[in-house]
């Protein structure tokens, strides 16, 4: 039986397209993945993320513990501060990517990805057995909704009396929207200025359709996971379980500005240590297909003649119009400017090593 | 807040269907063939068509090319066993043309059949209707 959001009714009304993912049933479409994705990029979009998993970590111990289970340096973190983070295993492999937010000295939150909740609430229980903590799965008791794109911040300020230009990115807020006791964390997954917005599920149908209601003349509409992966590729986000998991380390992920070996033991410091004094073998590259076929996850990587690997994402990319992707690649040829080939139903097609992200706001690369 | 739902498919009455949303129109031994309005519609934007070479030679249900939107790639079967004798290069530059006509600039190739009564078997318009809303409510 596939869990469902509190929004799921709502999604039905919309004409949202719903499928499986990660065991939840959710919107891949409404309009298109392409006017969405424009949107986003142009106006502002509207995701539900209530899958994502929210843990409380309470009490003493609370830091130490996150010290111990993630790799960045949760001793920097201010209060209503948030962190981008890697939960390692003692191989340095990656168990999941997630946020971190200090919301006081004893108390952090952690919104993990919806496939894992399981497998790192286990994990991080695990871990804390000699920390006064306690620790909470309370993915139930949120609603999650992102709102990205140019416009975000003019539609939300319509709806709080908070100034929103007082929170910066990376930063949360308690505040109240239209009546509702939310979290607002100036967050995403899109490459663009937004928020993600933490409410009682109670009350996020109010929101959700407050929010397309206030933002409708701004361009803002409902946007589906279609349009979520292909603004996070080119903003250059990886996506756990295709361009990372517990086979590949944050080191090889092109993640080493979360992993902080300086900041005192932690689970899988050994390992990267290690593996950052010997050198990568592999690292993940950003890639620019040199024809019109895109290329798709799983596609096989070629280079010179040998089959190297495959493609970890593969899409059209809809704003810079072209096919773009990321790939393990031998660690001397994830450089810019290195060219190989992706296998596309046994044609090999060019593909070329680009910095990542391949967009960025306010620019994009050639 | 107002979305568009699906609208009504469009099936003209004068083309030949496949259960893979593939229309045929025939003319002699010659038979254009495309995707059908309802399988635009499920695929969203195309961004990319591949087709075959004039002088390939497809069987029945073989697939002959590919049909990729955004978010996925899906291939497309030949109705019926032939030889492609022409193809619509211009889906190259402009793949839109499959959602924004697909009975019309939107075709994709156009086959010289071996067997035309191999098109007695494929659905009419009226049958291919009766199928897809079928398919929707499994």
């Amino acid at each position: 039986m596939l869990k469902r959001t509190p929004l799921y009714e709502t999604h039905k009304l919309l004409g949202g397209r719903m499928v499986e993912f990660a065991g939840w049933e959710m919107p891949v479409q409404y309009s298109s993945p392409v006017a969405e994705h424009m949107a986003v990029r142009q106006a502002a979009g509207l995701f539900d993320v209530s899958h994502m998993g929210e843990f409380e970590v309470r009490g003493a111990g609370a830091l130490d513990l996150l010290q111990l289970v993630t790799t960045n340096d949760v001793s920097k973190l201010a209060d209503n501060q948030a962190q981008y983070s890697a939960l390692t295993d003692t191989n340095g492999g990656v168990i999941d990517d997630l946020l971190v937010y200090r919301i006081n000295s004893r108390y952090f939150l952690l919104v993990v990805n919806a496939g894992n909740i399981d497998k790192d609430f286990a994990w991080i229980e695990d871990q804390s057995r000699d920390y006064d903590v306690e620790l909470h799965n309370t993915s139930h008791g949120y609603a999650l909704l992102a709102l990205q794109g140019p416009r975000a911040e003019e539609i939300l300020q319509g709806l709080t009396d908070h100034m929103l230009d007082r929170i910066p990115y990376y930063w949360s807020q308690r505040v109240m929207v239209d009546g509702c006791d939310c979290r607002v964390s100036r967050t995403g997954y899109t490459g663009e200025d937004g928020f993600e917005i933490f409410c009682a599920p109670a009350d996020s149908r109010h929101l959700w359709n407050r929010l397309l209601v206030t933002g409708h003349e701004l361009g803002l509409i409902p946007c589906g996971l279609a349009a979520r992966n292909t603004l996070r590729l080119e903003a250059g986000y990886r996506l756990w379980g295709h361009d990372m998991d517990e086979t590949t380390t944050p080191l090889e992920a092109g993640l080493g500005w979360i992993v902080k070996l300086g900041k005192g033991e932690f689970v899988g410091k050994k390992a990267l240590e290690k593996q950052k004094h010997e050198g990568l073998t592999r690292k993940l590259a950003g890639f620019v297909v040199e024809d019109r076929a895109p290329v798709r996850d799983g596609y096989p990587v070629v280079i010179a003649e040998r089959e190297v690997g495959c493609v970890s994402s593969g899409s059209p990319a809809p704003f810079l119009k072209k096919n773009i992707g990321m790939a393990y690649l031998p660690v001397e040829c994830a450089k810019p400017g290195f060219q190989f080939f992706v296998v596309v139903r046994g044609r090999q097609v060019p593909a070329r090593v680009v910095e990542m992200p391949f967009y960025k706001r306010g620019r994009s690369f050639d | 807040m107002i979305t568009e739902k699906q609208k009504m498919a469009n099936t003209p009455e004068d083309l030949s269907y496949t259960k893979d949303h593939e229309w045929v129109r025939v003319k002699g031994d010659l038979a254009t063939v495309g995707i059908t309005d309802h399988a635009q519609k499920q695929l969203g934007d195309v961004v990319y068509v591949e087709l075959p070479k004039v002088g390939d030679r497809f069987e029945t249900t073989e697939p002959f090319g590919s049909v990729e939107s955004v978010k996925a790639v899906s291939e497309i079967y030949m109705p019926v066993t032939s030889s492609v004798v022409e193809v619509n290069e211009s889906l190259n530059d402009s793949p839109e043309q499959v959602n924004e006509d697909p009975y019309g600039d939107g075709w994709m190739v156009v086959v010289r059949m071996e067997n035309p009564a191999q098109v007695d078997g494929l659905l009419s318009a009226a049958e291919y209707e009766d199928y897809i809303k079928e398919e929707a409510s499994e």
